[in-house]
């Protein structure tokens, strides 16, 4: 069985074999093998291509930017999304602007472990991907499944323009699959993970498999929920989530991210203004509560949504 | 400066090394907690880095500032953080200072001079800087303002920056450096290409001093000056002191990286036996004096963490959830 983390190394290792223009850079990822293991025994597979960075955010991210331009397709590794912060001006404001002002691209991916894990606290469990789409020139992944870590990382890698590459650290170790495809859907278009025809529930990233069990939940009853998985939040499948709507009429947006301006804001923002005579009933969003990730697991589980918290907004939409 | 630096005298030693035996006791109970799946979050320990943590702690006064980092257990207690608040932080009690909302070494209590560590490494730097400025702007003198970091630490932007407009503005700023060889698994050749960290101390235009992290005499004596430097106006000083970390970078890592011949190393002596060897060699205390204190820390720190495994859990039901003071900004996003 092969584990969501293991995919990710996994994608690694093929981006190393078949590209040569590809390196890892980041905090102990060389022998060490990453805080995660992502990277393991990839310094002694690839010599000279996988490098120990200094604890240098801001320097990881504009040494990548650099030898982009040169041609090189760097893959660099945050050890917590929470730390990109340290490196955000060179995503945002060099990674994200060099094509738009240069005409040249800028072919980074830059991973971030993300998102909420029992006892992580404040500063290693923060779903950034929002604030990563809000500037303009960056692509922003998210994958939910093993499948989609490994093709979605490989295609980044492929990509020319700077993907912000955020893998969710719950999914890691327990997400497993049997084997690994070689095609997928591509970056920029949404799944349908369950079909429903009663409610559409449009999510991401670890929050797939929360929305999935709630929607077993009120199979129980009778409902059917229809999940999306966005796979991607920049570019985002408005059609996919619209047609969905279509056929179900009531829309619910869960993520783990911060309610202020997420992605859940911009989904119910989007089907409100372009599908606004396909709703039955107002949108409705599930989100983190708006303050920073409690350490405690006990108000941890209750900052970030859960199959619960999903099932109980999914009966109220559903009028129930 | 002017003035002459007082001497480290045996009571001042022999207070100094309490402080470490009960950081190392606290830390083993901490880290035998911690296998028993009983503390909520990672655990990160400062074995073999007490004797300079504690000499930065003694040196500061109630007034002062302390922005300690990861493995400054010791400094901790030295500035006069409890056995009781850690234990609470460490096993979730409600009754800790950070009430669950954040754990373990992010503890802190900002009112009284004791600031709360962020995870990104040197975000400490220009904070303390800040608090300074503050206290000089409010007509205070005579305060200092310490702050720990690891040589990984030193490679921010934060550091740099914070060093640097620190001595623009000739703050009162001591930045001590514990150069423990390691960032995590990074050995240092992959972390700085100078030939010593205390070379960094000529291009910010600050006061440098080296010390051996793993002699307590050799550390109170060099923090002695330094604090007393940056308290008389010379501006910010760095404290560079090589040892070595004893233990894993958390009690997850097996340190399976480490350079076992570095053990045999000037650094790779423990701070602790060092003073215990140090005070029996002077006479001051016998081998079962010590013992008796190290007895009576663990009866300190075990009853304590009975006291505190029956205390109560953060309440999720009663938290207010409010990142902001102003309770009237509060917004109450709301699933509909
Ligand atoms: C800006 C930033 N990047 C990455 C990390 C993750 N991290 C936590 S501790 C650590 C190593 C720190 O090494 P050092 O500064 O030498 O301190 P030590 O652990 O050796 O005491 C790293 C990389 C972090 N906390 N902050
Ligand atoms: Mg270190």
């Amino acid at each position: 069985m092969i584990t969501y983390l293991e995919a990710i190394r996994l994608a690694q290792q093929k981006a190393l074999a078949t590209d040569p223009r590809v390196f890892l850079y980041g905090q102990d990822i060389g022998n060490f093998g990453g805080a995660f293991k992502a990277t393991k025994n990839l310094a002694a597979e690839f010599p000279g291509r996988v490098l120990d960075a200094p604890l240098s955010e801001d320097a990881i991210v504009g040494m990548a930017i650099g030898a982009a331009i040169e041609g090189a397709r760097p893959i660099v590794e945050m050890q917590f999304a929470d730390f990109s912060t340290c490196g955000l001006n060179q995503i945002v404001n060099h990674a994200g602007t060099l094509f738009y002002r240069t005409g040249v691209p800028c072919p980074i991916v830059v991973r971030l472990p993300s998102g909420g894990t029992s006892g992580g606290g404040p500063f290693h469990s923060q779903s950034l991907e929002a604030i990563y789409a809000h500037w303009p020139g960056l692509v922003v992944v998210t994958p939910a499944t093993v499948e989609d870590a490994y093709t979605m990382l490989l295609e980044a890698v492929a990509l020319d323009d700077p993907v912000v590459f955020c893998e969710h650290k719950f999914l890691y170790y327990h997400l497993k699959a049997e084997s690994l495809p070689d095609t997928s859907l591509p970056i920029g278009k949404a799944r349908i993970a369950r079909t429903g025809r009663d409610a559409t529930v449009v999510t991401h990233g670890a929050m797939l498999h929360e929305s999935l069990a709630a929607a077993t939940e009120l199979a129980e009853d009778g409902y059917q929920l229809e999940v999306v998985d966005l796979r991607s939040v920049k570019p985002l499948d408005t059609d996919t989530v619209l047609a969905s709507v279509a056929r179900t009429g009531r829309l619910l947006v869960v993520s783990e991210e911060w309610p202020w301006g997420g992605v859940s804001a911009e989904v119910v923002s989007r089907v409100t203004t372009e599908g606004f005579g396909l709703l039955d009933a107002a949108p409705m969003r599930v989100n983190a509560k708006d303050t920073p990730v409690p350490y405690h697991p006990d108000l941890w589980s209750v900052h970030r949504p859960t199959a619960s918290t999903i099932a109980a907004a999914a009966r109220r939409l559903l009028d129930l | 400066m002017s003035k002459t630096i007082a001497p480290v005298t045996e009571s001042d030693y022999l207070k100094a090394y309490r402080v470490m035996l009960l950081s190392r006791v606290l830390e083993e109970k901490l880290a035998s907690l911690y296998r028993a799946g009983m503390i909520k979050g990672g655990v990160f320990l400062g074995r073999g880095q007490e004797a300079l943590s504690t000499a930065t702690g003694i040196h500061l006064r109630k007034g002062d500032i302390f922005a300690p980092l990861i493995r400054d257990q010791a400094g901790r207690l030295a500035f006069g953080d409890t056995v009781l608040d850690t234990l609470r932080t460490y096993l979730g009690s409600q009754l800790g200072s950070m009430r669950g909302r954040d754990g373990n070494i992010h503890r802190g209590r900002p009112r009284e001079g004791y600031y709360a560590m962020i995870s990104h490494l040197g975000a400490m730097v220009p904070a303390v800087a800040g608090g300074l400025l503050a206290r000089r702007l409010r007509g205070e003198s005579g305060v200092v303002g310490a702050t720990c970091l690891g040589d990984g630490g030193t490679s921010t932007g934060a550091f740099h920056e914070g060093l640097n407009a620190a001595a623009v503005d000739k703050l009162p700023l001591v930045v001590v450096v514990a150069n423990n060889q390691y960032a995590y698994s990074t050995p240092n050749s992959r972390q700085y290409a100078c030939a010593d960290l205390l070379d960094k101390a000529a291009g910010y235009g600050v006061a440098g001093h080296k010390a051996d992290g793993t002699d307590l005499l050799d550390c109170l004596q060099t923090l002695r000056k330094a604090v007393q430097a940056a308290r008389e106006g010379g501006g910010p000083q760095l404290v560079v002191a090589s040892l070595l970390r004893l233990v894993g970078h958390g009690e997850h890592d097996d340190f399976s990286y480490l350079d076992k011949n570095l053990k045999k190393t000037a650094v790779g002596a423990d701070c602790l036996l060092v003073a215990e060897k140090y005070i029996v060699d002077q006479g001051w205390k016998t081998a079962e004096n010590l013992a008796e204190w190290r007895r009576e820390a663990e009866q300190e720190v075990n009853t304590t963490a009975d006291r505190v495994r029956r205390e109560p859990s953060p309440d999720a039901e009663e938290d207010d959830w409010a990142a902001l003071s102003r309770s009237e900004y509060r917004e109450q996003f709301a699933a509909v």
